[in-house]
């Protein structure tokens, strides 16, 4: 395992993704480590009838790796070599570059539209293999299978599972000369395949993951009312699972996936936890204070609801048994702590954090109770664990617009993402995919 | 915010909506002459205009009444100065029998989920008050946007102040 000693100085990368889908421009800003480590992406080999391989496979793994922080690519010119097969990898030619791992393999063609990617990654210093693997990708599907090496090579490095086969959802609002637009959309965690799956002329909110990835649920207020909504991302088709008088908000899935807890507020606008069975639609009541209980969220083990609450004065984060209880009240530090969502190892909380005034993302660690604060900006809001609990996203403001960043979980390597979409806002990471 | 001009002249259109639709007679005419005939100031009488016609309002809108009322930073409590406004809109509620939504909205800042309890607070702060005075819960629908429809779109503080407002509007 390669795993440089990470350095508090920041060193500033800027990295143009040139994307050759029209509808994807995503420019990504990485503050990383001072000393990513040095690594080879050879350019793959191509063995097909057309002149060039559907995706540059070893480019999206070289931009993944780069992206992360944690590793610095070398260029194409600075090779000594160019093999495609792990059998002509020169470990001198390489030790003398300076980099400490190596990634070779090649696309060859099988049918019209079948091809199989392999690549093997090897330890310069070791002169080993650390993992080589060949899989059936189409062009449809071949940049996922990219995201998928590169997640192998990032988990072999840095003993970090990578996320880079992962989606993100947010929703959008644009300005327009009849009015507002809401859209929800869903893209690979590096901005490219965006899929608008809803958009409406009234406010789309609070977008949750089901543990399968299959369906978002989020808050709709067509025809000027909240209802919450469960959409299968494959058909398009979706179905209301709540529409009672009063807020309808805040979804999100049990950890088996057959229930949502939502906040309801009924006539009297008295906002609190309830546990919806999506079958039946019956609902249960977790929560009576009369205060504004609401962005309920399951603990990884199902056990607890995490909920903002403001019974004391200020919204701070509660929990309750997902079974009932007695809240229990768990954070303490600040005026304002709400949007609570546990990482999906169990171990930290991410909340919005008012901080001398400032709205920032923070994460608590559970055990030791200490609080970091983990963005910079003014209005930073909605925080969401990526599946590996290593990485955050949040939305934060940039010259008046809603824009996306995500942070590791330490804090060291940022990385801003812009999609060109006007005001963007609530990411939410998508769980890992499920061929994992 | 300049309902209270649009009072006034909801508050004019009122008390001619009682009135006839004929022309009305000056009944008491003075002599109303002030100063010295030498006087280098001169007077001007206004005469009539043209009569005003005048109907029964039912328009559903509420005519020229206030539509918005603002709140203060994390607050729901209506000001003592829009205290009337919602009085006149119970009244006419009372009157009409007809059906209200009032939109709760909350500025930018914090948590977007628990920015809609906030919005929802503040419509139930107006409906409250609209139910004290007689109407009935039946007529009014409360829905919170929280920050999600500001009017005023930058991040200052006054933007902020034009954000956390109720919206009324009447739905029949």
């Amino acid at each position: 395992m390669i795993r440089k000693p990470i350095s508090k100085i920041r060193a500033v990368v800027v990295l143009a993704m040139l994307s050759g889908l029209a509808q994807a421009d995503l420019v990504i800003d990485v503050q990383g480590v001072s000393q990513p480590t040095p690594v080879a992406i050879v350019p793959f080999g191509w063995e097909g009838s057309s002149p060039a391989m559907p995706v540059d496979v070893a480019k999206v793994i070289q931009s993944d790796l780069k992206r992360s922080g944690r590793f610095a690519p070398i260029d194409e010119a600075k090779m000594l070599q160019k093999p495609t097969d792990g059998a002509d990898v020169d470990f001198q030619d390489w030790g003398f570059v300076g980099v400490e791992a190596v990634v070779v393999g090649k696309v060859i063609q099988t049918g019209d539209d079948t091809f199989t990617l392999q690549f093997q990654l090897f330890d310069t210093f070791q002169r080993r293999q650390l993992v080589g693997y060949r899989m059936t990708a189409t062009r449809n599907n071949m940049r996922g299978a990219a995201h998928r090496a590169a997640d192998m090579i990032y988990e072999k490095l840095t003993g970090i599972k990578g996320v880079f086969g992962t989606k993100v959802a947010y929703v959008t609002a644009d300005q327009r000369a009849d009015g507002r637009l809401f859209s929800l959309y869903v893209s690979d965690q590096d901005g490219e395949n965006e899929y608008k799956i809803m958009e409406s002329k009234d406010p789309i909110m609070s977008p949750a993951w089901s543990p399968d990835s299959r369906q978002l649920a989020y808050v709709s207020f067509e025809g000027s009312k909240s209802s919450i909504f469960v959409q299968t991302l494959r058909s398009g088709n979706r179905f209301q699972v709540s529409n009672k008088p009063g807020i309808n908000g805040a979804p999100s899935f049990s950890p088996d996936g057959r229930k949502l807890v939502v906040t309801l507020g009924g006539i009297d606008g008295n906002p609190d936890i309830y546990i919806l069975d999506i079958t039946s639609r019956e609902s249960r009541r977790l929560t009576t204070h009369r205060a504004i209980d609401t962005e309920g969220t399951w603990s990884p083990d199902g056990r607890y609801i995490y909920f903002t609450s403001d019974r004391s004065g200020g919204p701070q984060i509660y929990r309750i048994p997902a079974s009932g209880g007695t809240p229990e009240r768990i954070t303490f530090e600040g005026s304002y702590n709400a949007r609570p969502r546990l990482s999906p190892d169990g171990t930290r909380l991410a909340m919005v954090h008012n901080d001398r005034g400032n709205y920032r993302i923070a994460v608590m660690n559970l055990e030791r109770k200490d609080l970091l604060v983990l963005s910079t900006g003014r209005q930073d809001e909605s925080p969401s664990f990526a599946p590996n609990s290593d990485i955050l996203i949040y939305a934060t403001r940039q010259d008046g617009d809603g824009v996306l960043e995500s942070v590791s979980a330490d804090g060291l390597i940022r990385q801003k993402m812009a999609s060109g979409r006007g005001d963007v806002r609530e990411p939410v990471w998508s769980p890992f995919p499920r061929f994992q | 915010m300049s309902y209270f001009k649009i009072f006034a002249v909801a508050l004019l259109g009122a008390m001619l909506a009682g009135c006839p639709s004929t022309p009305i007679a000056d009944p008491d005419p003075v002599d109303t002459t002030y100063g010295n005939d030498d006087s280098s100031a001169d007077t001007a009488g206004m005469g009539d205009g043209d009569p005003f016609g005048g109907a029964e309002m039912n328009d559903p809108s509420a005519g020229e009444l206030g539509m918005v009322i603002y709140f203060d930073f994390d607050s729901s409590e209506v000001r003592a100065e829009d205290q009337e406004l919602v009085s006149r809109h119970a009244m006419q509620l009372n009157d009409s029998m007809g059906n209200v939504r009032l939109d709760g909205h909350a500025d930018e800042r914090g948590s977007r989920e628990y920015n809609i309890g906030l919005g929802e607070r503040r419509a139930q702060a107006v409906r409250q008050m609209l139910m004290i005075q007689g109407v009935s819960a039946s007529q009014i629908q409360t829905v919170s946007f929280g920050e999600e429809q500001p009017v005023a779109m930058g991040s200052s503080e006054s933007d902020y102040a034009e954000n956390r407002r109720v919206e009324i509007t009447y739905t029949n």
